[in-house]
């Protein structure tokens, strides 16, 4: 087993009487690539919001390597090299796509010129080289995703939380992107490889990417495994599918 | 970057020529008051255009330069050019004070935008009460027209100064541009959440232009001093000089680095236009403002520097 990067034990939080997130806890290999996934409503969020210091747990506590992440900001905690992107992309919308990456770059990069060359090598990287220039207003669904996914890697982290990167793409939008991101966990020549945290609803890139997957459901961890365990797995379908599913299809798999 | 110091350095020397051209005082001191006008709009869209913090009380920056300018030179007998510094320094300091009850509290938008005003009033209240800013009756710095009292006998001395330190402003608007500070400023004005995902201490480049710009404001207020001699706690905190940086900054153009220039000269024209049209009727002014600013508003929301903006973009277009 490699090293943990990330671990969280036993977090907990509450809005009001919603326990959004019980009592989690879960790891994040270094080198690899975890999938987070559970229906809607599930927690997910809230997770990441939790260990990169957008909210605050009130229960538990959150490893980043051997820090102790309780109570730090999410700037200083995107700092020690951890980047979220957002499910709902927040672009700097009245600025250009070259210089939202830049904002990230800025983080290693004192200098403008240093940073707006680290901007155009992340932009093309993930696809946007042609499309420095525009406003981030005025960019696609998918090319927003690409943008935030740009600028977080922009800040040249060491654990990348990605937020349904692929939601709202189609088909061949999301064939495209797939091998970008193994290839930022790989890492390319003058670009380390990076820990990828993701959250996902697209099966086929959970099943094609991922080293392990978590799943979650009304705020609990049901079920953590490999991609073919979790896909076969009755709980995971239950809390997919509704309750009694699993029995169902077993059923109907015996009539046959 | 050369380009903007080349237009900076072009702009300067125009203006500095121009009393060769246009000796007549009328003309000096509109040039003068424009300029002066352009400081304080470039101070509060170092703020508000660069940083998304709208405030309404910039008086209180203005007032605070003011007045530690009448105070260190009729209190304490300090010359006036170095009294200049800690007037700035001053500004800069009540800039963070503002900014740390303010920010740390997360206080946004309007909320921002009123508790500045509250701030504003509570030093007009202050200087209005104590003997040491001279109470109600205001200080009065003595006349000397020596250039070793920051004082001239002519308006082009005046001229120069003021326009120095527009240019100042200029070159930290160019600065907020090229900078990672600016890049910074202009991701928490955009999204404050987005920016300290990606590592941004929005709280710290809060504090960090709030005191540029309340040195900048502050800047304004001891050159009033200067200019007038006289300051007292409504010329020096009442909402005037507030409005007029703020319209100044709408009017040309937020987050541009030309816009408030731009800007404060168009206020400056128009109201001595209505000045000539209505006589010196109290309030025209302010009217004249609030016209103008629900126009742009309404049909060039990104002030005169985007309206120019576009239509040069249209005219490259249609060729
Ligand atoms: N800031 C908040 N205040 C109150 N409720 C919230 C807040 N954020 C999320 N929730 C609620 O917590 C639950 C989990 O939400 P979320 O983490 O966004 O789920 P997911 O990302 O898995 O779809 C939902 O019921 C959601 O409505
Ligand atoms: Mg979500």
């Amino acid at each position: 087993m490699n090293a943990v990067l990330l671990a969280a034990s036993r977090v907990s939080k509450s809005f009001g009487g919603l326990r959004a997130v019980q009592d989690v806890s879960l790891a994040v290999e270094q080198g690899s690539i975890t999938a987070l996934i559970g229906p809607n409503g599930a927690g997910k969020t809230t997770l990441f919001a939790l260990v990169s210091g957008f909210l605050r747990p009130d229960e538990g506590e959150v490893l980043f390597g051997e820090t102790r992440l309780a109570g730090l900001a999410p700037h200083r905690i995107a700092r020690l090299g951890m980047t979220r992107t957002f499910q709902i992309v927040q672009p700097f919308a009245n600025q250009t796509v070259l210089e939202n990456i830049a904002v990230g770059a800025h983080l290693h990069h004192a200098k403008r010129g240093d940073a707006l060359e680290r901007a155009r090598a992340v932009a093309e990287r993930v696809g946007l080289a042609p499309q420095l220039d525009k406003l981030a207003a005025s960019l696609t669904i998918a090319g927003r995703k690409r943008l935030e996914l740009a600028r977080a890697l922009a800040t040249e982290p060491k654990l990348l939380l990605l937020d349904e990167v692929l939601a709202g793409l189609n088909p061949q939008e999301v064939a495209e992107m797939l091998p970008v991101i193994d290839s930022i966990r790989r890492g390319t020549r003058d670009m380390p490889g990076v820990t990828v945290f993701m959250i996902e609803h697209v099966m086929q890139a959970v099943m094609n990417l991922a080293d392990h997957v978590y799943v979650l459901a009304n705020g609990r961890l049901i079920a953590q495994g490999s991609p073919r365990d979790i896909a076969h797995d009755e709980a995971v379908i239950e809390a997919y599918l509704g309750h009694g599913t699993a029995e169902r299809l077993k059923a109907a798999g015996r009539e046959q | 970057m050369t380009r903007s110091a080349i237009a900076i350095a072009l702009f300067a020397i125009v203006v500095a020529l121009a009393p060769l051209v246009v000796a007549s005082d009328a003309w000096l001191n509109f040039i003068v008051l424009a300029l002066f006008g352009a400081l304080m709009a470039q101070a509060w869209n170092v703020l508000a255009g660069f940083g998304g913090q709208f405030s309404f009380g910039h008086a209180v920056f203005f007032g605070t330069g003011a007045y530690a300018m009448a105070v260190l030179q009729v209190r304490l007998g300090v010359n006036a050019w170095a009294a200049l510094p800690v007037a700035l320094a001053a500004g800069a300091a009540i800039g963070v004070f503002i900014g740390a009850l303010t920010f740390r509290y997360g206080l946004r938008g309007s909320y921002f935008a009123l508790a500045t005003l509250a701030f504003a009033e509570i030093f007009r209240i202050l200087a209005n009460t104590f003997q040491f800013t001279g109470a109600g009756a205001g200080l009065q710095i003595p006349l000397t027209k020596s250039p070793a009292m920051l004082q001239f006998d002519a308006r082009t001395g005046y001229l120069y100064v003021v326009l120095a330190f527009v240019v100042a402003g200029l070159a930290i608007a160019t600065w907020l541009k090229h900078s990672r500070f600016g890049a910074w400023l202009q991701a928490v004005r955009d999204n404050e959440e987005a920016a300290q995902a990606l590592g941004v201490d929005a709280y710290r480049v809060k504090l960090g232009a709030i005191a540029i710009s309340g040195a900048m404001m502050a800047a304004a207020g001891a050159f009033y001093v200067q200019y007038l001699h006289y300051i007292d706690p409504g010329l020096a905190y009442g909402p005037h000089y507030s409005v007029e940086a703020l319209v100044g900054a709408l009017v040309g153009g937020m987050g541009t680095v030309w816009g408030p220039v731009v800007g404060a000269f168009a206020l400056h024209l128009l109201s001595d236009l209505t000045r000539n049209a209505f006589g010196d009727v109290p309030g025209v002014n302010l009217m004249i403002y609030g016209a103008l600013l629900v126009l742009i508003v309404m049909f060039a929301p990104r002030g005169l520097a985007g309206l120019f903006a576009a239509l040069t973009a249209k005219l490259r277009g249609s060729k």
